[in-house]
């Protein structure tokens, strides 16, 4: 018997994952269908009994994955580039835009955090912002900025600036009171405060809150990219689907969802790095 | 009498503004007391009379409505490495270790200070509280006791003129607490440390303090008086309840307590100054038989009885 009860998980995901891999294959088989009530001849001329099913198994899935993943930095021009460069220019766009915004909602979020007046002050804007769908100011974007991929930064920038800055602002606001009064008495200067126990005390919220923004613009920068066009995943899943080739479709569909899952590891084990037991 | 006093309260207040149609809330008024370098002044007094509250004057994290604190000829006007603080919740930094938390104190205390004589001074404190082999630990790692002795070394490590204490032992057991305790009053000895510490435990007081002030009930609270203890300086947590002394102080404390802190407001003596609470000796005083009548100090009641 097994004991370990993770282990008896994965074992059980692998289980659902080759029933479901098996239900896949079953239902994607080619049927063979006779033609009843024709002719042989008339068959042939309606494209034969047997017909190709649109939708790829996993075999074909498989195959995919190995051709492209064994060559993934290849580019023949504009509407093939290896499966590598398109992930590389999503990512480009999703770390400079959220690097900017980090950069925006952390300070701010540290001054919302500490006064009161200026959270009452900016809380209405915020409020009104935060709803907006991303993509709404793709328009606005491509007016003012006139770069279509400058814009898909524009839109993950905004994206991913209000989960951070509405964390950075809750963990600094609920510092312990305790550990303010102590750098008070020992006259730590403002500077040292907010380095050496504001920043630590409320850093498990602030990751917390880039790992929010980071999932929500990975999820962005596809449709951005369906959007702006020209390179990325994004681009890559829209081309594909005007080429009719459903195998890359999925094929991009799951190195989406791979990345993602690995860049919610890293914040998550960043996360793990700050936080702090009490 | 008391001019060249180390730490001078005066006139002090405290009184929150009205809320919501209300009467402004005046927690204590005209508070004045001293204090004399290396002396241990405890306060005692029901909870809402504003004990932390004076605390936190003395430290600079409050602000009072009236009065002044003077410390050393300077008035106290805002927090200061002169006034250590150890803090009710121990209020440790959770993301450093026990050595960490210390050095934050002392790297803020000597800013100037290289590596090794801030990790010296910093192992000199961890070592006066017993915590040798436990610098590397977080504090979540440690237990109730061990954090608040890391408090305690943290506020001592600055070598501050006065240390503040705010029931720095009332969240531990009764055995932990012991153990803290002869440390501080060995520490204390050692160091001639002027401190003003809060406390709930009339058994603590008596141990600790060399004076121990008496706070009537809010709103309004003010110092009823100031029982002198009368104990030797030597006294220690084994030998101190078999003084003669003990029993006429502790009953006299829980005497007040029990009864008198709630009368005060409404029976004050007509020869109470607040500006000089009348400082008693009940330790030196004959025990209840032979109490005289009208006198300063109030015949010793039953207080086993008035307590149940």
């Amino acid at each position: 018997m097994l004991k370990s009860p993770s282990l008896r998980s994965a074992l059980i995901s692998l289980l659902m994952l080759t029933v479901f891999l098996l239900l896949w294959h079953v239902a994607t088989q080619p049927e063979h269908q006779a033609l009843e009530g024709v002719s042989e001849e008339y068959a042939a001329l309606m494209g034969g009994g047997a017909q190709q099913s649109g939708m790829p198994g996993p075999l074909e899935v498989g195959r995919t994955f190995w051709d492209k993943l064994s060559d993934p930095f290849y580019d023949n021009g504009p509407n093939d580039k290896g499966i590598g460069i398109q992930l590389a220019y999503s990512l480009a766009r999703v770390l400079s835009g959220f690097l900017l915004a980090a950069m925006v909602a952390i300070p701010l979020g540290f001054v919302i955090g500490m006064s009161p007046v200026m959270r009452g002050a900016l809380n209405p804007f915020v409020q009104v912002m935060k709803p907006i769908s991303p993509l709404a100011w793709m328009p606005l974007a491509l007016y003012t900025l006139k770069d279509s991929s400058i814009s898909a930064v524009f839109v993950i920038f905004i994206c991913s600036l209000w989960p951070m800055l509405i964390n950075t602002a809750h963990g600094v606001a609920s510092v312990k009171r305790d550990w303010l009064n102590v750098a008070k008495t020992l006259e730590v200067s403002p500077l040292r405060t907010a380095l050496r126990v504001i920043l630590p005390a409320a850093a498990p919220t602030i990751v917390t809150g880039m790992r929010i923004s980071m999932g929500i613009a990975w999820l962005v920068i596809v449709a951005a990219e369906m959007l702006v066009g020209g390179t990325g995943i994004g681009y890559f899943v829209w081309n594909e689907w005007n080429n009719l080739s459903i195998v890359n479709v999925i094929f991009a569909i799951l190195m989406i969802g791979l990345v993602g899952l690995a860049l919610d590891a890293i914040f998550g084990g960043l996360l793990k790095l700050v936080t702090y037991r009490e | 009498m008391r001019s060249q006093a180390f730490l001078k309260v005066e006139g002090l207040a405290k009184v929150f503004p009205a809320s919501g149609g209300g009467q402004p809330l005046t927690v204590f008024d005209d508070i004045h007391f001293s204090i004399d370098r290396g002396e241990f002044v405890c306060i005692i007094g029901h909870s809402g009379c504003g004990k932390s509250t004076i605390l936190n004057v003395l430290a600079g994290l409050e602000q009072a409505s009236r009065g002044v604190v003077i410390m050393d000829g300077r008035e106290v006007s805002g927090p200061s490495l002169d006034r250590g603080v150890v803090f009710q919740g121990h209020a440790l930094m959770p993301w450093l270790s026990v050595l960490k938390n210390i050095e934050f104190a002392v790297r803020s205390r000597w800013p100037d200070w290289g590596r090794d004589k801030v990790r010296a001074q910093c192992q000199k404190y961890i070592d006066m509280v017993h915590l040798t082999g436990h610098e590397h630990k977080k504090p979540a790692e440690l237990s109730g006791g061990m954090k608040q002795r890391v408090g305690i070394a943290r506020a001592f490590s600055i070598e501050p003129k006065m240390l503040l204490m705010d029931e720095p032992f009332g969240a531990l057991d009764a055995l932990t607490r012991g153990v803290i305790q002869d440390e501080l009053l060995n520490i204390c000895a050692e160091t001639h440390q002027t401190v003003f510490m809060i406390t709930h435990d009339v058994d603590e007081a008596i141990l600790l303090a060399d004076r121990i002030m008496l706070m009537t009930n809010g709103p309004q609270a003010k110092i009823a008086e100031i029982v002198v203890n009368t104990l030797p300086r030597s006294r220690t947590r084994h030998e101190v309840h078999k003084h003669p002394h003990y029993y006429r102080i502790r009953n006299h404390l829980v005497d007040f307590l029990v009864t008198r802190s709630k009368e005060f407001a409404s029976a004050v003596p007509a020869d109470y100054d607040s500006r000089h609470p009348p400082h008693v000796r009940p330790g030196l005083e004959p025990d209840v038989e032979t109490a005289r009548d009208g006198e300063r100090v109030r015949p010793l009641r039953q207080t086993m009885h008035a307590m149940s």
